[in-house]
């Protein structure tokens, strides 16, 4: 019977046929111990395709197993890897080492997010603004009956918020939003986005509720159209493009 | 009255004033380039603007517009700054205080002079 070998020899056969090597600097804080962050330095080889969460995970299977970091579907869909990679919010599991171009590696966990411990941040904002906006479809017909039709749009009606809803809730927009770093209450730019994607939602009723959440002190009117959301997101949102046509609805230009 | 307003009333007014007073400043400043910059900061002719009634008027008007839209943007950038119910209450409250302020101080000038007690 022939041995398969674990995950963690077949990584070390990699690894060591690896010609290329990087410093990953990875960013050490405990809150409950350390009064400030600090950074843990490893050499780690690499492969064209080896991502920067395949670096850290390295790093704990071999180095350091303390390091604490959130990930799970390792292929940019279920959005718990995101960080602060060489100063750019982006996920781990979506960048390749090889595309950063830099023989150093650093990483930090979000900001705007309260630090759990290392890379691991709490996502309790994101997810209560989330929730403020309500992020699903309201109508009182929202239960389809036996021998009734689905909710049928047409291509042009779906075009209008698609991209939207192409949201993993991963938080580097809000990790990467000036606003969100000196405004605690602002609702953020992943709040916002899924607002616009039910409100332009042609199956939707709930326009009016959802304007008047996010019209409010703290609301909409706090973004500065510095853009980064639009810039950091890995699945291609565009949550400022999304802000600004809510704007549209709030100042009448759309209806 | 002024915690209930909705934001996007306010920033509507926000916008008109900025817009309505880009167009009364540069009418303003037109009016500067009649005379060269000393003179027009002579203290007869200074008073002299203020008694042209239509030139007084959109003075004040000017007044009005850049007291609502800066001391608006100021409340937002305070608001920004820092968050609490109490500070946002004193914050809003306190802006339309100097606004009110700045205004019965800027317009007593005007009346003022139209008065001949300058």
């Amino acid at each position: 019977m022939t041995q398969v070998p674990s995950i963690a020899e077949e990584q070390t056969a990699k690894s060591s046929s690896s010609s290329k090597s990087v410093k990953l600097r990875i960013a050490k804080y405990n809150p409950e111990h350390d009064g400030e962050s600090k950074f843990m330095e490893f050499s780690i080889p690499y492969e064209r395709w080896t991502t920067v969460l395949e670096a850290i995970l390295k790093v704990k299977k071999h180095f350091d197993h303390s390091v604490a970091v959130r990930y799970s579907c390792r292929q940019a869909t279920c959005g718990s890897c995101g960080m602060i990679i060489n100063g750019k919010p982006r996920l781990a599991c979506f960048t390749k080492i090889s595309e950063l171009d830099s023989d150093v590696v650093t990483v930090e966990p979000m900001n705007n997010f309260p630090i759990i411990r290392d890379l691991a941040v709490r996502f309790e904002r994101l997810f209560d603004t989330h929730n403020k906006v309500k992020p699903y479809l309201i109508r009182e017909d929202s239960e389809i009956k036996s021998n009734e039709k689905e909710f049928l749009q047409s291509p042009e009606e779906v075009e209008q918020y698609i991209q939207f809803s192409n949201c993993i809730k991963c938080g580097l927009c809000n990790s990467a939003c000036p606003t969100m770093a000196t405004d605690s209450s602002f609702i953020g730019p992943q709040a916002l986005a899924q607002a616009y994607r039910y409100v332009a939602d042609s199956r939707d009723k709930g326009k009016d509720t959802r304007l008047k959440i996010i019209d409010e002190s703290h609301g909409i009117w706090r973004c500065h159209f510095a853009g980064s959301c639009s810039q950091v997101c890995p699945k291609g949102v565009d949550p400022a493009m999304g802000i600004q046509f809510l704007r549209g609805y709030l100042l009448g230009f759309r209806s | 009255m002024v915690n209930k307003m909705r934001e996007s009333i306010i920033m509507k007014i926000h916008y008109g004033t900025a817009l309505a007073a880009v167009a009364l400043v540069a009418v303003h400043v037109l009016m500067r380039l009649t005379q060269s910059f000393s003179e027009s900061l002579e203290y007869a002719n200074v008073i002299a603007n203020y008694q042209f009634l239509p030139y007084a008027g959109m003075l004040e008007i000017i007044l009005i517009l850049l007291s609502i839209h800066g001391f608006n943007g100021l409340r937002v950038i305070l608001l920004e700054l820092k968050q609490g119910k109490k500070y946002e209450k004193a914050v809003s409250y306190g802006c339309v205080a100097a606004m009110v302020g700045l205004i019965a101080y800027g317009s007593r000038t005007i009346i003022m002079v139209n008065m001949g007690v300058v």
